[in-house]
């Protein structure tokens, strides 16, 4: 619904995550962060991403965990991926450590993908639930999506944070649970473009067929941008 | 120089009729050595007596063992060796060398060393194996004798393949040395030991790293498949009874 | 003199993956082993002894110019826990990242090249300092340092303990780290010429214990 804005986001990035190239000179995948609070809909995200785009690109996953693989497993259990495109990263009690300040498991987990599985297109990084200055940096991700929920509360687009201030994507999830939790979309929207200015926003449900379609859609635009980049 | 100074001396070759002699078998001083006899018609048995009151601080002693390609040595002893204080403070040496020639096996399986109160000693144990030699090594520690306090014991395990190495672990504990009875090292426990197997059939199939005992009563013991063509089984329990039952796992590939 | 090199490698904050590791503090919290501040000094008494001893005294034969393929040889053999193994060499991968971007060079390309899976990092540590000019008693202090530092900062995220007082335990382990790093610097020295069979090999059998446990228990916050 939002997605008008992707040309007027893709030209303030021009920063890309480290090389672009991979030793061997093969264009190394797109990589993709996504963030957020516990629960928000991550897990969610990332196998409704890979149903949607796995017929027409090589993905693989790397999941961050807090203290057990449910992430992965669940992944697994679903047969999104085959099992040797996901890998989990052990994050020590610190989640936001991982995806930020010490990303060299998050960047050995990407290469190793890339080496047993690649080429691939598009690796999707889930950081662990974790608080609202949770960002990735942008040494692993060349974008990031922060997702939230309806049911975490209405007023946390307007409480901003790095996350949904700075996110190349803010999405907006569970927006089937809106009416029971008495939340406002429309007051969201209003408050996130207020912190967000220009960056697109997108409210999704994920119990809803097809529900991923505006997430994808954006993916697919950076995607091409990123093909748009000589190597 | 005060204290003994001794090496004993063991060889084994093929006899040619499928068995192993002994074309050397020497003690010296405070080590006696037996042929004894085997339950594996292949091998040639030696146990080591006598080393009842060795080493004293001072004492240099040394056991110098080697299978040649093609011969199958087993190497036990009939009782445990006590580790005791010297006149002088001195701390003792034993020092095992142990060489495994191609197709050979040496099974090294000696009874505990007992660290008594006071004694300090240090013991190198040495390997160095051929390419396709086999190796059974079985090392015990206890920490004092029953109610003591230990004697400050050093020992060093060095296993080469070709030259290479394979294994080299060093436990140190009694006074002087820092740490061991902390939660990382030996914790409460009183007696430590490790069986090691060394076959080239752990090059196909490794062995599966697994913890199959931990508990307080009993011990805790842990196996490892090592960076080469061999198993390790790590003990520590709270006496050597104990710690023997945990060493009696099946290591074999 | 280049303090403020071996400052910045020793950092718990240099970006080389330590965060993720509790060099089996963990486990040893599950075990009921570390309950408070004094256990863990006990913990990290012992592994600075044994573990942090190799460690240290490898890092520091690398930054004295032996070959490091020898020393991640030795390292191997002093390592007999295949979980640990794994997790030195994840680390080792992991510093070298690190470590080609901040003080980039050709022993580290030759050594990233040789063993692309990652060395031992006690051995990345070691080429690493030697690349940022530092000596082999420094490479040996950060060794140390991080042999400690690891288990404490992760006992304080476990056990909720009271970080002042576990800094303390830390100050109370400084003669030990020299102690330490002392005898590894000169371990080192004749690694030099006697070759890797002159460095320690002080092993620590509940923390090989604790590894392996560790890396079968499907819950737990820390890699190892
Ligand atoms: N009703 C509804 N439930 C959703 C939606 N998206 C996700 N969920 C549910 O919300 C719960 C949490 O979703 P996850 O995808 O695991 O959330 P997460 O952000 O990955 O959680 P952590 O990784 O634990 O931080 C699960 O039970 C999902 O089935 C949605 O759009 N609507
Ligand atoms: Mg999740």
């Amino acid at each position: 619904m939002h997605l008008d804005h992707e040309h007027t986001v893709f030209p303030q990035r021009h920063t890309w995550a480290g090389p672009t190239a991979r030793p061997d000179g093969s264009r190394r995948a797109l990589r993709i962060g996504l963030g957020g609070p516990v629960g928000s809909g991550k897990t969610a995200t990332v196998a409704a991403l890979c149903r949607a785009l796995r017929d027409e690109l090589s993905i693989a996953v790397v999941t961050n965990d807090i203290y057990t693989r449910e992430d992965a497993d669940f992944l697994l259990r679903n047969a999104v991926l085959p099992p040797e495109r996901i890998a989990a990263v052990e994050t020590g009690a610190c989640p936001h450590t991982a995806i930020r300040d010490d990303i060299s498991a998050n960047l050995e987990a990407v290469e190793e993908l890339e080496d047993t599985v690649g080429p691939l297109d598009l690796v999707l990084v889930e950081s662990g639930g974790d608080n609202l200055t949770a960002t990735f940096s942008k040494g692993l991700a060349d974008a990031q999506v922060f997702v939230i929920d309806v049911a975490g509360g209405d007023d946390i687009p307007r409480k901003g944070g790095p996350g949904v201030t700075t996110a190349d994507l803010l999405v907006v999830n569970k927006t089937d649970l809106a009416p029971y939790v008495g939340s406002d979309l429309g007051r969201m929207a209003r408050d996130a473009r207020r912190q967000r200015g220009e960056l697109p926003v997108v409210f999704t449900s994920l119990v809803a067929e097809n529900g991923v379609a505006p997430v994808a859609e954006w993916v697919r635009a950076r995607l091409a941008a990123w093909a748009a980049v000589p190597a | 120089m005060s204290g003994v100074h001794a090496t004993a001396r063991i060889t084994a070759v093929p006899d040619g009729r499928g068995g192993t002699a002994l074309p050397e078998l020497a003690g010296e001083g405070p080590i006696a050595l037996r042929r004894t006899r085997s339950a594996d018609e292949r091998a040639a048995r030696v146990t080591v007596v006598g080393a009842m009151t060795a080493p004293l601080g001072g004492d240099r002693l040394a056991v110098h063992v080697t299978a040649a390609p093609g011969a199958v040595l087993h190497v036990d002893a009939a009782a445990a060796t006590v580790a005791l204080p010297g006149r002088g403070g001195e701390r003792a040496r034993y020092e095992v060398r142990l060489t495994v020639g191609e197709d050979a096996e040496l099974h090294w399986l000696p009874e505990p060393l007992i660290a008594a109160e006071g004694s300090d000693l240090l013991m190198t144990t040495t390997a160095e194996l051929a390419p396709g030699a086999r190796l059974v090594l079985r090392e015990e520690q206890i920490l004092g004798r029953a109610g003591e306090r230990p004697g400050r014991l050093t020992t060093r395990l060095t296993v080469r393949i070709g030259g290479r190495p394979l294994l080299d672990q060093e436990l140190s504990f009694g006074p002087g040395a820092a740490g061991w009875a902390g939660p990382a090292v030996l914790h409460t426990y009183r007696a430590a030991g490790q069986l090691l197997v060394v076959d080239p059939a752990f090059e196909e199939k490794p062995a599966e790293a697994r913890v199959p005992v931990r508990d307080a009563e009993q011990g805790e013991s842990v196996l490892t498949p090592l960076a080469g063509p061999a198993a390790l089984l790590t003990a520590v329990a709270p006496d050597g009874l104990c710690l023997r039952r945990l060493l009696s796992a099946s290591v074999a590939p | 003199m280049n303090r403020a090199a071996l400052l910045l490698l020793a950092d718990g904050r240099f970006p080389a993956g330590g965060h993720a590791h509790s060099g089996g503090a963990e486990a040893a919290v599950t075990a009921g082993r570390i309950t408070g501040p004094g256990t863990l000094e006990d913990f990290c008494r012992g592994r600075v002894h044994t573990t942090g001893l190799v460690a240290a005294a490898l890092a520091a034969a690398a930054a004295a110019g032996a070959d490091p393929l020898a020393l991640d040889e030795a390292a191997d053999a002093r390592t007999p826990s295949p979980a640990l193994r794994q997790t030195a060499r994840r680390l080792g991968r992991q510093m070298m990242r690190a470590a080609r971007t901040a003080w980039p060079s050709p022993g580290l390309d030759a050594l990233a090249t040789a063993r692309p899976r990652g060395a031992h990092q006690p051995v990345v540590l070691g080429v690493t300092a030697r690349s940022a000019g530092l000596t082999p008693p420094d490479a040996a202090h950060a060794a140390a340092y991080e042999a400690v530092t690891g288990p404490a900062t992760a006992a304080v995220r476990l056990l909720s303990l009271d970080p002042f007082a576990v800094t303390a335990v830390l100050a109370r382990l400084a003669p030990d780290l020299d102690e330490v790093a002392a005898r590894a610097a000169d371990a080192a020295h004749r690694c030099l010429t006697e070759g890797t069979g002159a460095l320690p090999a002080a092993s620590a059998p509940l923390l090989d214990v604790y590894a392996e446990a560790h890396a079968g228990r499907p819950v737990r916050l820390f890699a190892s």
